[in-house]
C-alpha cells in the first residue's frame, strides 16, 4: 500500500485538531489504550477527538503544539501521514517544514470566521511550494444549519485570494464538513444532500498524485560503491525528476563527460528501468571516475550550473541573516560555501510584494535573495522542476539549518 | 521491461537515509537490538551498499535480560553475513558502580540501557547511531526528525531539533555531539512486516505463536523467568499461546495472545488489533509521559 504526506494548515480555533482526531477515530485508527487516555483526559465531558494529536509533556504545560507532529492513520486504499503544523508558534517556518515533504495540503477554515491572516499564510506557502492539490475544509458547518449559501460565501471569498497567487495550476477542492459531528469527513453527511462532491476520506483515497513542472532526470551520486575484487564501480543515489532506462546516453556534471547506462540495480536485482523516486545503484559503461556530489542526466537535458542565483529565502534561525556573512548552501547532497550578497525584497505572505527596508531577514520572514557561491551547484529553477531546485542554508557556527531557499529562473 | 517502480516509497527513502549517513559521518553504527526493526535495518542497510558488505559495525547493548532467542538470532545473522558486532553489556556498567539495579516489582534494566550505550559512543566516537524507531509508535517519537541531534549527553531538546526540508539532511555537528538516524520513522508495524514478507527476512521465533509459561499481572502477560522477571508469589503460573510484537529486555515486554505463526497471519492480525504496539511495552506504563522522560535523558 502507498503513503501519501499531508500537510495542514488553518488558523487558530478553526478545527484542525479535531478534525484530524475525526480522521483518526473514523478510520479506527487510534487504539484502544489511547483512547483510553482521550477518555480520561476529556472527563465527564464529551469525547475531544482534538486529542488525539496532542502529547508532549512541554504541550501540556503550555497547552500548545510547538512542532511538526506526524500523525499516522489509514484507509483501505492508502496508508496517510499527516504532517501537522501548529498555527501559534513559528508559523512560516513550520509550515514550510511540514509542507516541503508534502504531497496535498488541507487548509480548514471555520464557517464562523471564515479567511483569517493565518490561512492566507499557509496557502502562500502552498502556493509558494507549488504544492498541486490543496483541498479547502470548510468546518463546522453544523453552526449554519449545512446551508449552502454559508458554503458558496466561503468558497467565493477564498477564491479572491486565488487570482493573486504566482502559481496558477493548482488544483483546489472545497469540501463542507463538521468535525465535531463527523459529517463529509469519513461519513457522508446526511445534512448536506446538496453536496454532491467526495467526502474528505474519498478525495484523499481517490487522488492521484501527480508533480508539477518538467520531467528531466536527475541523479545525484550519493555514494561511490566499489567491489575491488569484481572489478566493480557503481554510483548509489535517488533518482529524480524523470525515470532513466539501461543503454539511455547520459551526460556528467561538472566534467560534461558522456557515456552510457550500463545497469541499473537494487541489490541483486537487475532492472531496465529505474522510474524517478528509486533509491539505485547505477554502472556507466565508461569509468567516468565520478564522486559523491556529481550529477549524472540525460545526454542534452543539463541543468544550470550555477555559481550565483537568485532565490527565495524563507528564514528559520532567531540569528537573523545578515548580507555577507559566509553560510554552508546544501543543495540536495551538495554543500558549498554562500554568501548572501543582497536582499532584493521581503515577500509579504499575503501575496502583496513589500520592498526590503533592511539589510536584514529576520524568523519567518521570507525574501528573495541574490546568492553568490564559491562552487557550483546543479540545478534547476524550482518552478521548472521542483525536485532540483531548492536549497537549505547552514550556519557554520551552529550548524543548524537556518533558511530554505527556491531557486528562481534566470 | 523490469522496472524499478515495483520499490515501495519508504524504502526507497529508508536507503536514500542510510547512503547520506555513511557519506555526511565518519564513524556510524546501527542499534542492534535483536528485534524486527532493527533486522529490518540490517536488511535496508545490505541493500544500500551492495554489492559492498555493510560499511558499519552492529552495537548491541545486552542487558542480560535478553531472550536466549534473541542472542542465538543474533549471532547467526552476524555470522552468516559477515558483520562485526560490537557488545557493550549492562552488568558490567552496574559493576562499574555508575548505575545501580532496580528492585522491586517493576525492576527493569530497560532504564539502565542509557548509560551502557553514552558509554559506547563516548568509547568508539561513534557520530551517527542508527535505529529503528518508528514515528507511529509512540507520540514522543512523533516529533522526532530523521537526522536528530544530541549533545554530549545524549540529551534530546525538541526546541533546538533543525527543520528537516525537503528530503536534505543536515548531520553537521560539533566534536562530542551525535546524531541518532531514523531510516524508518515513517514506517508503520504493518510497513515492517510487509517488507519482512516481500524480503522472506527471518526474524526470531518469539514473534510467532507458540507455547509459553506466563502469568498475568495488569493485564498484561509477562514471561515466566525466575531470577530475571521478578513475580510475587500468588501471581499465577499458567501455559498459554502467545508471541510477542516487541522483543526487548525480558523484564519489559509482554506477551499477546495470539494465533499468528506466519508473517501474513501476523499482518491479519494487525488488521483487526485495537491496541498499539507500546502497549505491551511496561517501562512505558510505569509512568505517563515515560518514555518522553527517558529521552531528554539519553535513551534511544
Ligand atoms: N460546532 C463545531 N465546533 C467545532 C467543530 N470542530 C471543532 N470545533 C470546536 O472548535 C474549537 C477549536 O477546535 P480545535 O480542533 O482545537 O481547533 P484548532 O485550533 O484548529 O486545532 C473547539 O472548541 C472545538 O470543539 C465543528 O465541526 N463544529
Amino acid at each position: 500500500m502507498d503513503t501519501l504526506k499531508i500537510s495542514t494548515g488553518g488558523s487558530v480555533d478553526a478545527g484542525k485538531s479535531t478534525l484530524i482526531g475525526r480522521l483518526l477515530w473514523d478510520t479506527d485508527s487510534i487504539t484502544d489504550d489511547r483512547v483510553a487516555a482521550i477518555k480520561k483526559a476529556s472527563g465527564e465531558n464529551q469525547l475531544d477527538l482534538s486529542l488525539a494529536t496532542d502529547g508532549l509533556l512541554i504541550e501540556r504545560e503550555r497547552g500548545i503544539t510547538i512542532d511538526v507532529a506526524h500523525v499516522f492513520f489509514g484507509s483501505a486504499f492508502r496508508n496517510y501521514i499527516i504532517a501537522d503544523t501548529p498555527g501559534h508558534f513559528e508559523y512560516t517556518r513550520n509550515m514550510i517544514t511540514g509542507a516541503s515533504t508534502s504531497q496535498v495540503s488541507i487548509l480548514v477554515i471555520g464557517a464562523d470566521v471564515g479567511t483569517e491572516a493565518q490561512t492566507e499564510r499557509h496557502f502562500f506557502i502552498n502556493n509558494l511550494l507549488r504544492i498541486k492539490d490543496v483541498v479547502v475544509v470548510v468546518n463546522k458547518m453544523d453552526l449554519f444549519d449545512f446551508s449552502e449559501e454559508v458554503f458558496e460565501n466561503m468558497k467565493r471569498s477564498f477564491k479572491s485570494m486565488l487570482d493573486r497567487g504566482e502559481f496558477e495550476e493548482q488544483r483546489i477542492t472545497f469540501i463542507p464538513v463538521s468535525a465535531l459531528c463527523g459529517d463529509n469527513v469519513v461519513h457522508r453527511s446526511d445534512s448536506m444532500s446538496w453536496y454532491k462532491g467526495p467526502t474528505l476520506l474519498s478525495y484523499l483515497d481517490e487522488l492521484s498524485v501527480d508533480t508539477f513542472g518538467l520531467s528531466k532526470a536527475r541523479f545525484p551520486i550519493q555514494c561511490v560503491v566499489q567491489d575491488p575484487e569484481a572489478d566493480f564501480i557503481g554510483y548509489a543515489g535517488k533518482l529524480l525528476g524523470a525515470d532513466l532506462s539501461v543503454g539511455c546516453e547520459i551526460e556528467v556534471l561538472p566534467s560534461l563527460k558522456r557515456s552510457r547506462v550500463k545497469g541499473i540495480q537494487v541489490y541483486e536485482k537487475h532492472y531496465g528501468r529505474a522510474v524517478k523516486g528509486s533509491s539505485i545503484l547505477l554502472t556507466l559503461e565508461d569509468d567516468l571516475k565520478l564522486e559523491r556530489g556529481d550529477m549524472i542526466v540525460k545526454a542534452g537535458e543539463s541543468p544550470l550550473v550555477m555559481t550565483t542565483l537568485v532565490g527565495v529565502l524563507t528564514w528559520m534561525s532567531s540569528t537573523s541573516l545578515k548580507t555577507g556573512v559566509v553560510y554552508d548552501l546544501q543543495h540536495g547532497i551538495r554543500r558549498v560555501k554562500a554568501r548572501v550578497d543582497d536582499i532584493i525584497n521581503k515577500l509579504n505572505p499575503d501575496f502583496s510584494q513589500k520592498s526590503a527596508d533592511d539589510d536584514a531577514l529576520n524568523m519567518n520572514e521570507i525574501g528573495r535573495v541574490r546568492i553568490s557561491l564559491d562552487g557550483q551547484i546543479f540545478a534547476d529553477p524550482f518552478e521548472e522542476l521542483t525536485v532540483n531546485g531548492s536549497f537549505i542554508l547552514i550556519d557554520p557556527n551552529s550548524n543548524d539549518t537556518v533558511a530554505v531557499g527556491l531557486i528562481n529562473g534566470l | 521491461m523490469s522496472s524499478t517502480a515495483e520499490i515501495g516509497t519508504l524504502e526507497n527513502e529508508a536507503i536514500y537515509i542510510l547512503r547520506e549517513t555513511v557519506a555526511q559521518f565518519s564513524r556510524p553504527v546501527l542499534l542492534f537490538s535483536g528485534g524486527k526493526d532493527s533486522i529490518t535495518l540490517v536488511r535496508l542497510a545490505q541493500k544500500a551498499f551492495y554489492p559492498s558488505k555493510i560499511p558499519f559495525p552492529l552495537l548491541h547493548i545486552d542487558t542480560g535480560h535478553n531472550f536466549p532467542e534473541t542472542i542465538k538470532f543474533r549471532d547467526r545473522l552476524v555470522e552468516e553475513l559477515g558483520l562485526q558486532l560490537i557488545v557493550r553489556d549492562v552488568q558490567s556498567t552496574i559493576d562499574a558502580g555508575t548505575v545501580e539495579e532496580e528492585v522491586g516489582l517493576y525492576a527493569s534494566r530497560n532504564m539502565l540501557q542509557t548509560k551502557t550505550l553514552l558509554d559506547a559512543i563516548e568509547e568508539f566516537k561513534f557520530d551517527a547511531c542508527i535505529g529503528g524507531a518508528r514515528r507511529d509508535e509512540e507520540k514522543a517519537r512523533s516529533k522526532e526528525r530523521i537526522f536528530s541531534v544530541r549533545d554530549i549527553s545524549g540529551k534530546w531538546d525538541e526546541k533546538s531539533q533543525r527543520p528537516e526540508l525537503f528530503d536534505m539532511l543536515n548531520g553537521k555537528i560539533e566534536a562530542g555531539q551525535n546524531v541518532r538516524v531514523f531510516p524508518i520513522s515513517n514506517w508503520t508495524e504493518s510497513d515492517v512486516w510487509s517488507f519482512i514478507g516481500k524480503e522472506h527476512i527471518e526474524v526470531p521465533s518469539l514473534y510467532f505463536a507458540h507455547k509459553r509459561l506466563v502469568f498475568i499481572r495488569d493485564q498484561m502477560i509477562l514471561p515466566v523467568n525466575d531470577g530475571v522477571v521478578f513475580r510475587e508469589e500468588y501471581e499465577r503460573v499458567e501455559e498459554r499461546v502467545v508471541r510477542f510484537r516487541t522483543i526487548g529486555d525480558m523484564t519489559c515486554t509482554a506477551a499477546i495472545l495470539s494465533e499468528a505463526i506466519d508473517v501474513d497471519s501476523v499482518l491479519e492480525e494487525l488488521r483487526n488489533v485495537s491496541t498499539s504496539e507500546r502497549a505491551s511495552r511496561i517501562d512505558d506504563k510505569r509512568r505517563l509521559h515515560g518514555l518522553e522522560e527517558r529521552k531528554r535523558s539519553g535513551y534511544f
